[in-house]
């Protein structure tokens, strides 16, 4: 998780006039026999690339259809502009989309696609447009096929072409890079960012790819059971998880349950199965009683247990090696620690080889590191959901 | 809907309650009164047009002829004397009419099986050539079926070509025909629904993934497993569809009877229900037989449902 | 292509022969179109072209060939309208009595003609209506719109409904997206639906001889004049309504190829 260095800074700054806030309040959806999306306030500020994340099902499909008009809310509003679309039907929002089928009319040909809302807008050059727009996404040549014709990815950026040419002043993409291979989709993700800084315009990327999410977005909001669990720029949404299904869904993380003995002063003291950490206040949910405690496997070392020199560190636990597995850049570690049960580590390839199954180990982390959570939360949630 | 992709995981809630606010509901109803807009001219017409002459001629079966009334004059009544009599004096002929719909099905299921693989399978490829043999399976429609018929009657007429040579080298013996026998029948139904058969069968070959016969190939299947395993279940559907389609208009025909039998063993029951109406001027016999064609062609249809079926037939 | 030994030339010459085996008919019509038989014309005498040059030679030959025309377009068009906002209403939306308009729809298609063409001179019997051209339309609809409407329905059904919510996020109102986007996309089958069901309305013979009274079908002239013996003129008039249906569809299939050749190419 080394990569998300690029996009971590605020929200970049409106451009004027080219998007616009989108404010949902108190959104929720309900259909006959379930709830997509309960009561839910995001405001999105013009021209920022926000991700929705979650696993299939958590109503972020929903709340995109419920913005571009596809889908009626049970309650709520939501405005762009300042301006109550609530009522206003699909065709008459200023909002575009990117279909994760593409949607792609397949009985006229890729011009007549890109240039059919223009067309419905009766704007006058609707055809230079349409052309200026697959001149973008580098397809002016394909022009006269027929989206059959197209490869994946040809069509992923027809689609693309045919929503941004209209200039809404909010664009919605429904996991659109879900058909594509690895290598395209990384390609896509570049190229998908690069066109949103030069336009300028308000994207809502619906994803269930946290990778994906975090290297787009300036924005992730996680959702889980149609409510954002958790919305932030993406380091501070993966170094400090506040749900334990954000802290499983985004990464990996090794929860505790522990109880806080101690008070010391900006941090607290918990019990972990009878080993002692240190949990900054500022890093928890709650400071008192049962809570959880949380830490991200890259953020530990491992040696062996009488290994001299590593004792120092602030946290520890003392553990069996179950199984280590080399991958090349690093070794992932799972060990077996008494009371606490399976925790997952791995070192960086340094030339060293710190363990072998079945050695005694010991595992350490600065408290810096470390994070608190609510007992109450499922501690597997979230786990094998993406 | 694409809603169907994002269900929840959690566990479902217990009661059935509808979740939707009073708005939505009103607005889901509407939708469906858009619905029923759509389909009640043709449902009104279908209603007026099929059902209403069905409960017609069901009452019409029960008519009955009063003293001293001209010929086709009848009054409603509660006369079921017609079923009796009509059953009592044609069943052999209902029961040959199944039996030769039944022989025809087998044998245009038989024919059209080659021929729908052909082109749905083997041509794949070569849009040409299989539009053109398609176009060759519906085109005959408008050289009408009455000629195409009379063509057969005459192709198989005494002094043809083709009863000459069958009796040159003695397959056909001197004094037999070929026409105005029960063979001739059959043959024509044969002939005539074939392309009921061979269309549903040729729609379901169609989506056979050819990918599915080389995987079997590649595991040692024998061709004849292969076809056990592999084509038939995915010809199933258009195989059942296309029995039906040829069986019940087969069941119920009698140009072919008409043309190409004889008054003595090839007479089927449309013919009866035809002279009932027409030269008898029996209409509640004629109504009877009708609704008791119909009842058995029923029964049949529902047992081999049952039996075979897929819900989504048609 | 999966082949064996065995496959390989078994299904095309059986299904070769049995393409053959369906043209046979067809073949003799057209060669004793060419007869000059006379009134009966039932052995072939001598070659002639007269009766392609005077194709309405017969008496009421080529007007039960109108008939039959002016039937098929008016029935055609009835049921394929109507048949297609069934199979649309059917597929789209959900809404009580959907049981009772499968059965309307199913059961003519489970029933034999002789019992429809019973049924409806019933029906017409009843209602005290004379028969002739508007109680054959009436018939032809009937059956028509039931083969309309399950060719329709499988496309309705095949329709990804996800291109219309793309139309509608494009600005595309509820009468747009119906004429620029569904209709087209429908249209293939519809034109299928509606060439099936002038066909069978052309061909048919048993509901119309029950519904016709004594006005005079194709089918119908063909088969009360075998009594007498078929005009060479029918002969004509069947082989050529044949070539003529044929050039058709393989001149549209053609051009449809050579487009779709056109645009691979590019």
């Amino acid at each position: 998780m080394t990569t998300i260095t690029t996009h971590q800074a605020q929200p970049s700054a409106p451009i004027p006039g080219s998007g616009a806030d989108l404010v949902l309040s108190g959104i929720s959806k309900h259909f006959a026999d379930f709830t997509a999306v309960e009561e839910m306030d995001l405001t999105i500020p013009s021209g920022t690339f926000i991700a929705l994340l979650g696993p299939s099902g958590c109503g972020k499909t929903t709340t995109l259809r419920m913005i571009a008009g596809l889908e009626a809310p049970t309650a709520g509003t939501i405005s762009i502009g300042g301006d109550d679309v609530t009522k206003l039907p699909s065709h008459k929002r200023p909002v575009n989309t990117v279909f994760q089928s593409y949607a792609l009319f397949p009985h006229l040909s890729i011009i007549d696609n890109v240039a059919f809302g223009l067309k419905q807008k009766k704007v006058r050059d609707a055809m230079a447009q349409a052309k200026a727009g697959l001149e973008m996404v580098e397809l002016a040549h394909l022009a006269n096929r027929k989206p059959a014709q197209l490869s994946g990815g040809q069509q992923q950026r027809v689609a693309l072409a045919r929503a941004l040419v209209n200039r809404p002043r909010v664009l919605l993409l429904d996991e659109p890079l879900g058909a594509l291979d690895m290598k395209l989709r990384r390609q896509m993700q570049v190229e998908l960012k690069k066109i949103q800084m030069e336009v300028g315009l308000t994207f809502i990327h619906v994803t269930h790819d946290q990778e994906e999410a975090m290297t787009m977005a300036d924005v992730v909001a996680v959702m889980n059971q149609g409510r954002i669990e958790q919305m932030g720029n993406p380091r501070e949404l993966y170094e400090l998880p506040r749900t334990a299904f954000v802290a499983n869904f985004l990464g990996k993380s090794n929860l505790m349950p522990g109880t806080v003995v101690a008070d010391a002063g900006d941090s607290v003291v918990v019990d972990v199965a009878g080993q002692r950490m240190e949990l900054p206040k500022s890093r928890a949910v709650k400071t008192e009683g049962q809570i959880v405690l949380g830490v991200r496997p890259e953020k530990m070392r491992i040696a062996e247990v009488h290994m001299q020199g590593f004792e120092h560190a602030g946290n520890q636990l003392l553990g069996t090696v179950l199984d280590a597995s080399f991958t090349g850049v690093s070794t992932e570690y799972l060990v077996e620690v008494p009371g606490i049960g399976t925790v997952g580590t791995f070192t960086q390839n340094l030339g060293q080889d710190p363990a072998k199954p079945g050695d005694e180990v010991r595992m350490s982390w600065e408290p810096e590191y470390t994070f608190g959570l609510d007992r109450e939360d499922d501690l597997s949630a979230g786990v094998d959901a993406s | 809907m694409s809603v169907s992709l994002d269900k929840p995981r959690g566990p479902a809630p217990k009661k059935p309650r509808d979740l939707r606010s009073a708005e939505e509901i009103k607005v889901e109803k509407k939708k469906g009164r858009m619905g029923l807009y759509l389909i009640l001219p043709g449902m009104a017409y279908m209603a007026l047009f099929f059902a209403a002459p069905v409960v017609v001629l069901l009452s019409m079966s029960l008519f009955v002829k009063p003293e001293g009334a001209e010929i086709g004059e009848f009054v409603p009544g509660w006369n079921w004397a017609a079923y009796g009599d009509m059953l009592g004096h044609y069943w052999p002929v209902l029961v040959r009419s199944f039996v030769f719909a039944l022989i025809a099905t087998i044998a245009a299921l038989i024919i059209a099986f080659p021929m729908a693989y052909l082109v749905a399978v083997r041509l794949r490829g070569k849009p040409l050539l299989k539009g053109v043999l398609l176009v060759l399976l519906v085109a005959p429609f408008f050289s009408s079926f009455i000629l195409r018929t009379q063509a057969w009657k005459q192709i198989l007429a005494d002094e043809g070509f083709i009863a000459q040579t069958l009796k040159a080298v003695a397959i056909l013996p001197q004094d037999a025909s070929l026409t105005a026998t029960p063979f001739a029948v059959i043959c024509g139904l044969t002939y005539n629904f074939l392309p009921f058969m061979m269309l549903p069968i040729y729609a379901s070959l169609e989506r056979l993934d050819v990918r599915l016969l080389e995987a079997a190939g590649d595991l040692y299947a024998s061709p004849v497993r292969t076809f056990a395993k592999v084509t038939l279940p995915q010809a199933m559907p258009g195989v059942f569809a296309g029995t039906l389609l040829t069986f019940i208009p087969a069941a119920g025909d009698y140009v072919n009877a008409a043309i190409l039998g004889n008054n003595r063993d090839t007479s089927m029951i449309g013919q009866v229900i035809d002279s009932r109406f027409f030269k008898v001027i029996d209409y509640p016999g004629a109504a009877a037989l009708s609704v008791i064609l119909m009842i058995c062609i029923l029964i049949l249809v529902l047992i081999y449902i049952r039996r075979f079926g897929t819900k989504d037939l048609f | 292509m999966y082949k064996t030994k065995l496959g390989k030339w078994f299904i095309p010459v059986v299904g070769g022969l049995a393409f053959v085996y369906l043209l046979v008919p067809i073949a003799y019509i057209f060669v004793i179109s060419f007869n000059d038989g006379g009134k009966s014309n039932l052995q072939w005498k001598s070659f002639t072209w007269n009766n392609w040059a005077n194709p309405c030679g017969a008496p009421g030959a080529c007007e039960s060939l109108g008939s039959s025309l002016s039937v098929g377009a008016i029935a055609t068009l009835i049921a394929t309208v109507l048949g297609t906002a069934v199979a649309i209403g059917l597929v789209r939306y959900r809404f009580r009595f959907r049981a009772t308009a499968d059965l309307l729809i199913i059961l003519p298609l489970a029933t034999p003609e002789v019992v429809l063409g019973a049924s409806l001179l019933a029906q017409f019997l009843n209602l005290g209506w004379d028969l002739g051209y508007w109680t054959v339309i009436i018939a032809h609809v009937m059956f028509c719109m039931s083969f309309v409407i399950v060719t329709v329905r499988a496309r309705v059904s095949g329709l990804d409904g996800r291109l219309e919510e793309a139309a509608a996020d494009l600005y595309a109102g509820p009468m747009q997206r119906f004429w620029k986007i569904t209709f087209p996309m429908l249209l293939p089958g519809i034109v299928a639906a509606a060439l099936l069901s002038f066909a069978m309305s052309f061909d048919d013979f048993i509901i119309t001889n029950f519904n016709s009274g004594t006005f005079s079908t194709f089918p119908k002239f063909v088969y009360v004049s075998a009594a007498r013996g078929i005009p060479a003129q029918a002969n004509v008039i069947g082989s050529a309504m044949f070539i003529l249906a044929l050039l058709i569809v393989i001149i549209t299939q053609v051009f449809a190829y050579r487009r779709r050749k056109a645009l691979a190419a590019q």
